[in-house]
């Protein structure tokens, strides 16, 4: 059971990931991107997870928090770029 | 019932737990990216996906710690659980604060933008009308007549 389900969720994912990926194409402005992309890492720590129960191999639980930590990182200096006189929208 | 066959469906039990848990994670990850696609402006795309996706992600490593059922699986599961509910709002507020002062188009059947005017457009400090500030209080305990209101 524990397989099928496993593949259902990879499945659904991949799906979440496409969708995700689309909008990150569209934009249209940075901000928007940058949103996608965080979400990007958090369907890839999502995938991390469903993978070591596919494995079984409980050490890329340590992949997934690494991911989760620069993600955090990346997404708080993006916007502190885009505050601090980055690329702006309204002129 | 048997006790045998309540044993059985004891041991069997983390396994429906986790696989209930991975599917209602896989989904709301992908009512997030749904979310994604199809809401009309930045601040609504981020409602969908940082609550959505930190629930779907938050689920998801609870059905590996349910599945390994091991201490140390476990702490680092919730670890990750628990780092994902502490960063991702805090990246959301970040990441839509500088949306909002870079000037980000809204959706265009916004009724109204309730910040416009309570911040300052240069600084990004909070810059209320004079009256809503706290007045300072004097020694006696009477707040002086600054003229401002």
């Amino acid at each position: 059971m524990m397989e099928v389900v496993v593949w259902i969720s990879f499945i659904i994912l991949c799906l979440a990931l496409v969708v995700t990926f689309i909008r990150l194409v569209l934009g249209p402005t940075l901000p928007d991107r940058v949103v996608m992309l965080e979400l990007m890492a958090l369907l890839t720590m999502a995938f991390i997870g469903v993978y070591t129960i596919k494995s079984g191999h409980s050490a890329f639980l340590d992949v997934a928090l690494v991911l989760a930590l620069t993600a955090f990182l990346a997404a708080v200096g993006f916007a502190r770029y885009l505050e601090k006189g980055g690329h702006r929208d309204d002129d | 019932m048997t006790i045998e066959t309540l044993d059985t469906w004891l041991a069997a039990a983390p396994a429906w737990i986790a696989a209930g848990l991975l599917l209602t994670g896989a989904l709301f990850m992908l009512l997030a990216g749904l979310g994604a696609l199809r809401m009309p402006d930045l601040l609504m795309r981020m409602h969908a996906t940082t609550k959505a996706g930190a629930l779907g992600s938050g689920l998801i490593m609870i059905a590996v710690a349910v599945h390994f059922g091991e201490t140390g699986v476990t702490a680092r599961a919730l670890a990750a659980t628990l780092f994902i509910m502490l960063t991702s709002p805090v990246a959301a507020h970040v990441l839509a604060r500088a949306g909002y002062f870079t000037g980000v188009p809204m959706w265009s059947k916004i009724v109204r933008d309730e910040l416009k005017g309570k911040y300052d457009e240069d600084t990004h400090t909070l810059a209320s009308p004079q009256r809503y500030r706290q007045k300072p209080v004097t020694d006696d305990g009477k707040t002086p007549d600054d003229g401002a209101g």
